[in-house]
């Protein structure tokens, strides 16, 4: 479209149409947000506009709801330690995978794919079906074991992508000049493709932070978190309060997206210099 | 990492002797090297592997095998299901033996008190299997001389074959009768298999829904997403990452929160009919949550990302020449934009198509809070069926249903982009 000649009146048009169905899908796309964040702030009752007059008492009923407060440690709690599982367990991978090529690569690839691909009402049941004989049902470790295994494959597949794009030369100098496997790993690999990994773990807290269908399945009232709570929520009489939450998690959602987006810039920054 | 392992596996001091190895020699070193490295790289992976293999593989496949295996009956009326192996005539009820034993059972269920769980699964697949067997139980003789016509006397159904063939069927350990369930179908006693009745015919209208909704959203998504990806893909990078972050955040924006925005825009006294009201569209206001435009809304506005995400990657790939190209060469821009970039982003369109398709097909929670009950979709009542009915055999057969046709999209999609290449943002 930076086409310098002349617009025929068609041209006009359509460009015309374009600007105008973009505009109003991306209305579209943002109006929940741009909806919801006002109505938390609102002194009334009631979820309509328009607004009756600013309050924060719907944030201070968040602050002092036992119920929500609980699920919010839930929801940080499970998602920091599966975070923290899921991002060893497929760097590992990864550093594997782009090591070697083996026979049945593929298939290992599938299973280390799979829970990205089958529904997740499917992956809860079965869960369920296995977590319940096993004592893990209501429990923080079967919650935590489901949502490491829900979030390796984000984890997987955005650090072997970063992993593409390492020079192997700088692991072979390593080695040539004496440090063994674990050191260069510390000292050399990790810190070049750091923002990989953490991309990949923020994807991965994301995925634990914002599930609700295993924790419908496999968790007790006390490991309730946040999207659960909402659930229960929105489907029993929707209060203020859950604009209130809705807002810090949209909050949460733009620090990881910022976060990601830096890391991103850094990265191409940095293979701009080599 | 494409460059050869020998060059970085085999620790060769320059000048060494080695230089002098045969060829045969360095051959085996070049392969031990290169097994080394493959056993290096799969013991990386291999902890991550286990560990999907044992809480997520497992259980999915655990959870397949349930869907076919059937012991339920067999645990509690153990006799009965064991005599069902001499019910040859399958035209006829059984003969005075499977009575018998079915009467044995009776009792022996009633003083465990695991009537329940026959009376159950009888009523899976008979109507009123459950006071049949109650009904039965409780009006049950201490001793007969003959059984067939004592059970026939208190209950005539029991001298129905249709009875009979549920109580074969459900003997185990192996049944076809939830899958068979699960496609409105049933197995007759002759081993026919039939339309089943009205009444319990209700899962084929269950999958066309989750299908209809599907595509729906589908060609939604690609109707509204198309503009938006082709702007982007178009405008100058400055302008284009600014207008990127407004598709992205919604994407990130969590699921839950978003749903619960669309129930409070939409609902009666909601901003959106408060705006068509003002502007005169509507004179009263409409309903749009708990039916299906509700779930159509929603479900657009939280898979768009996924199609214009794949459509922007492609169409990024196109370079503006081939265009001009076509308008030199004298066709108009419509034309040009029929013929040559259209075709261009059709693989675009079939990733993103094909990847908010099969998204769809398993989506629970939306349906489940903006939709009516008749807007519910598969995952629903695998849900249903396992927590609220306990039915866990139908619930796993709805289960290899959707993951059936889930991994057959999969491979499909894999063909055409590869799961791996899938763009997360």
């Amino acid at each position: 479209m930076a086409s310098t000649h002349n617009r025929t009146l068609q041209e006009k048009v359509w460009i015309g149409v374009l600007y105008g169905l973009s505009a109003a899908v991306l209305v579209f796309l943002m109006a929940p947000i741009f909806a919801i964040v006002p109505l938390s702030f609102n002194s009334g009752q009631f979820l309509t506009y328009p607004l009756e007059g600013f309050s924060l008492r719907w944030y201070q009923e968040f602050l002092n709801s036992d119920a929500w407060m609980r699920a919010l440690k839930n929801s940080f709690f499970v998602g920091i330690i599966s975070t923290l599982l899921s991002t060893s367990l497929g760097t590992l991978a990864s550093l594997g995978l782009t090591r070697a090529d083996f026979r049945g690569k593929s298939i290992v690839m599938a299973v280390l794919l799979s829970p990205m691909i089958v529904p997740m009402v499917i992956t809860a049941v079965g869960f369920y079906f296995f977590f319940a004989p096993l004592g893990l049902t209501a429990n923080y470790t079967g919650l935590i074991l489901a949502h490491t295994a829900l979030a390796t494959p984000f984890v997987v597949i955005t650090v072997s992508a970063t992993l593409q794009g390492f020079d192997g030369n700088l692991a072979r100098a390593s080695s040539s000049l004496g440090a063994d496997p674990v050191t260069t790993f510390f000292r050399v690999v990790l810190p070049l493709i750091a923002p990989g990994v953490f991309s990949g773990a923020l994807f991965a807290f994301a995925t634990s932070f914002d599930e609700v269908v295993v924790v419908l399945m496999v968790a007790g009232p006390e490991q309730r978190t946040l999207p659960r709570e909402m659930f229960s929520g929105i489907r029993e009489n929707i209060s203020p309060t859950i604009t209130a939450v809705a807002t810090v998690m949209i909050l949460v959602s733009v620090v990881m997206l910022a976060t990601l987006e830096l890391l991103r810039r850094r990265n191409e920054r940095m293979r701009g210099i080599r | 990492m494409t460059v050869p392992a020998s060059a970085s596996a085999v620790p060769a001091p320059a000048g060494s002797a080695q230089h002098n190895d045969s060829p045969a020699a360095l051959k085996q070193k070049l392969r031990r090297a290169e097994r080394v490295r493959k056993l290096r790289a799969m013991g990386l992976i291999a902890p991550l592997f286990f560990f999907l293999l044992i809480t997520f593989v497992v259980p999915i496949l655990d959870m397949m095998r349930r869907s076919v295996h059937d012991t339920e009956l067999s645990t509690v009326w153990p006799t009965v299901t064991a005599a069902m192996d001499s019910w040859k005539d399958r035209g006829n009820v059984p003969d005075e033996a499977v009575f018998a034993a079915l009467a044995k059972d009776l009792r022996a269920a009633g003083e465990t008190k695991t009537l329940a769980v026959a009376a159950r699964r009888l009523n899976y697949a008979v109507d009123n299997g459950r006071s049949l067997v109650f009904g039965t139980a409780r009006r049950l003789p201490v001793d007969a001389t003959n059984w067939k016509e004592t059970l026939i006397g208190i209950e005539p159904r029991w001298g129905q074959v249709a009875t009979w063939n549920a109580i074969n069927q459900a003997s185990g350990p192996l049944t076809t009768f939830y899958l068979l369930a699960a496609l409105d179908r049933e197995k007759l006693a002759d081993g026919s298999i039939v339309k089943a009745p009205e009444q319990s015919s209700i899962y084929v209208d269950i999958l066309e829904r989750t299908f209809t909704v599907s595509l729906s959203v589908t060609l939604l998504c690609l109707v509204l997403g198309f503009p938006v990806a082709y702007l982007l893909a178009t405008l100058p990078a400055k302008h284009a990452n600014i207008l990127m972050i407004l598709v992205l955040l919604p994407f990130w924006t969590s699921l839950l929160v978003r749903t619960a925005a669309w129930v409070v825009l939409l609902q009666e006294q909601g901003l959106v009919n408060e705006l068509l009201l003002a502007l005169g569209i509507i004179e009263k206001p409409i309903r749009m949550i708990y039916n299906r435009i509700g779930v159509y809304i929603a479900m657009t506005h939280i898979l768009l990302p996924f199609m214009i995400l794949p459509l922007y990657s492609v169409m990024k790939g196109i370079k503006p020449h081939f265009m001009r190209a076509a308008t030199s060469l004298g066709a108009t821009p419509t034309e040009a934009f029929v013929r040559v970039y259209l075709p261009m982003t059709l693989p675009g369109i079939g990733a993103g198509a094909l990847l908010t398709f099969i998204l769809a097909l398993g989506y629970y929670i939306t349906p489940a809070l903006v939709g009516g009950a008749a807007d519910q979709m598969i995952s629903f009542f695998i849900a249903f069926y396992t927590s609220d009915t306990v039915n866990w055999g139908m619930a796993s057969a709805l289960g290899a249903v959707l993951l059936v046709a889930t991994l057959v999209l999969y491979s499909l999609y894999n063909r055409l982009v590869g799961i791996s290449n899938m763009r997360l943002g």
